[in-house]
């Protein structure tokens, strides 16, 4: 639990994570994932409840529980007066490891992340994918048990959110045990293992990406897009098709078990639409079910 | 020493224990030293006005003004008696200079103190690295300071290399509360305040220039009070190899009061917005 005054941030989660699962805290802006990865690296001092990481207390045992995790903040702080490699190097300082070691673990680092050309660049010029690795890279350093890491790829490019996905799969192959937020589905259901839901700083949710779609939504969605100002009153004639009928500003989604059949059901009652699309429910129906459509700031 | 490799990344979980995380044996040394990596890349520009500013104060203050002070002060030529004040007000700038932006820096801009905060450091080793460079880029500057005047034959006594281990306290005695100011404050125009409310009358009032005897009671109090006057006697004494106005031990003391309680209110003032 994390209470700032008045504010409760983080409203009493219940979450276990295994060693060598990727895990994953989704929730709008506001939901508590950032506030929960600040209490789990041992920066943030959780205001009621137990906590317990690695088996050690975060509180008493702040500095021992950090040397065996790697944090990738959501803003990159790397220092911009240093080159690449020092940004690496200097860091493993902070764990205690030798010069030495430290420059060949930067070495490995960097052309794990691929930045072996950039090493002896300044960080300033790099692109924002560039630092990105960077960061992961530096959170590597100390060959840490757990790595957090919030939001990875919020603001990259396609490209770049590839080539970090990529990586961040590999060291889950390592036997990293991998604790990320997001608010990207697609990440979500490509990295994680198991995943909780959070929203108002409680869990809503919780589960793998599969079970998660299997208990809170349809195997299918029907999205139906009709050729009028308001979609409402062909919501109404379609009430009681499917599990759940779902009125947007400009379509209707109809969530059920199998599309072609509802499609059908659709034409039989009589109605047009001018545009069906026949998909896959993802995370992000499940998603956007558990904590609403409203935009949070 | 790595366990294989997998396409073209190295397999990055590495089984060698050097390369694992544990808590540095001397963790603020480490803040320290990553300081100095930054400082190989700035340090030109730095040495260059350490040595220009020392150059041009013999020449414009010493040389020029001194020609019009005939008698010198207390019987001592005024260069002579002007450098060790001006040892002491340069410790006083870079150490404020260094205990503002840069730390202002730290929190809102590059965020360094986040990313130390991370790693196992402690609160009160990100800001004992931090000092230790602080200190170690006043005593350089010092030191090239007392290279040029002495060269121009300003410092009489070969007492003059006590200077270091003064500037050093007045530098932490300056430091430390400057730091716990920089982490309270919350946009960088407070610290130009600090500049003109605070350094510059510390430097026109606490005896740089011109005996503190020389002002009216209650200025001359208020001149007592900041450390730089501290400072300034103890300089005057070391470079000139004359007893100071007040006692040693003293001097020494108010300067380390001042040092004390600004580690603790910095310390305060770091777990604020590092521990949240």
């Amino acid at each position: 639990m994390k209470r700032f005054g008045d504010f409760v941030a983080v409203d009493g989660i219940d979450v276990e994570v295994r060693s060598g699962e990727a895990f994953g805290f989704l929730g709008p802006n506001g939901a508590g994932k950032s506030s929960t990865m600040r209490m789990v690296g041992c920066i943030s001092p959780p205001s009621g409840g137990e906590l317990r990481i690695l088996g050690m207390d975060p509180v008493a045992d702040g500095p021992a529980i950090r040397a065996r995790l790697g944090v990738c903040p959501q803003l990159d702080n790397l220092d911009p007066e240093l080159t690449v490699r020092e940004n690496l190097t200097v860091y493993a300082r902070y764990f205690g490891i030798a010069r030495r070691a430290a420059r060949e673990r930067a070495d490995e680092l960097l052309d794990f992340v691929q930045l072996s050309e950039r090493a002896d660049s300044k960080v300033e010029p790099l692109s924002g994918g560039m630092k990105r690795r960077l960061t992961i890279a530096r959170a590597l350093v100390n060959d840490p048990e757990i790595v957090l890491l919030d939001e990875p790829t919020t603001g990259l490019d396609p490209q770049a959110r590839h080539l970090v996905w990529e990586r961040l799969f590999r060291l889950k192959q390592q036997g990293v045990t991998l604790v990320l937020t997001t608010h990207y589905m697609d990440e979500a259901e490509q990295l994680c293992d198991r995943l909780v839901v959070m929203d108002g700083g409680r869990i809503v949710a919780e589960g793998s990406p599969r079970a998660l779609i299997e208990r809170h939504s349809t195997r299918e969605v029907v999205e139906l897009r009709f050729a009028a100002e308001s979609q409402e009153p062909f919501a109404d004639k379609l009430d009681g098709l499917g599990e759940r009928v779902e009125v947007l500003p400009d379509r209707v989604l109809l969530y059920v078990p199998d599309g072609d059949a509802a499609v059908a059901e659709v034409s039989a009652l009589g109605l047009n639409p001018a545009n069906v699309l026949v998909r896959r429910s993802g995370l992000e129906d499940v998603f956007l079910h558990l904590t609403g459509r409203t935009l949070v700031d | 020493m790595v366990a294989g490799t997998v396409g073209r990344g190295v397999v990055v979980v590495s089984v060698a224990a050097t390369t694992r995380g544990r808590f540095p044996w001397v963790p603020a040394y480490a803040v320290f030293e990553h300081y100095l990596v930054g400082l190989r890349r700035t340090w030109r520009a730095g040495v260059f006005s350490s040595f220009l500013l020392p150059v041009l104060t013999v020449l414009g203050f010493g040389l020029g003004v001194g020609a019009y002070i005939d008698q010198g002060v207390d019987g001592v030529r005024y260069l002579d008696w002007l450098v060790p004040g001006l040892i002491a007000s340069t410790a006083l700038q870079v150490t404020v200079g260094d205990s503002t932006w840069p730390v202002f820096s730290n929190f809102q801009w590059v965020k360094t103190y986040f990313a130390q905060s991370a790693s196992p450091l402690r609160v009160g080793d990100i800001l004992a690295g931090h000092l230790a460079f602080v200190l170690f880029r006043v005593l350089t500057t010092i030191a090239a300071f007392l290279l040029v005047t002495g060269l121009f034959g300003a410092l009489p006594s070969p007492w003059a290399v006590a200077t270091l281990p003064v500037v050093a306290l007045l530098g932490l005695a300056v430091a430390a509360p400057t730091f716990a100011y920089t982490a309270s404050v919350s946009s960088d125009s407070w610290l130009a305040m600090l500049f003109r409310f605070a350094v510059i009358p510390m430097t026109l009032f606490a005896g740089v220039f011109f005996p503190v005897e020389s002002l009216p009671d209650a200025l001359r109090w208020l001149a007592y009070v900041t450390p730089l006057w501290h400072a300034v006697d103890l300089c005057r004494a070391a470079t000139l190899g004359v007893a100071p106005q007040w006692s040693i031990v003293g001097h020494l003391l108010y300067l380390a009061a001042w040092a004390v309680a600004g580690w603790l209110l910095a310390l305060r003032a770091f777990r604020r917005k590092l521990v949240v």
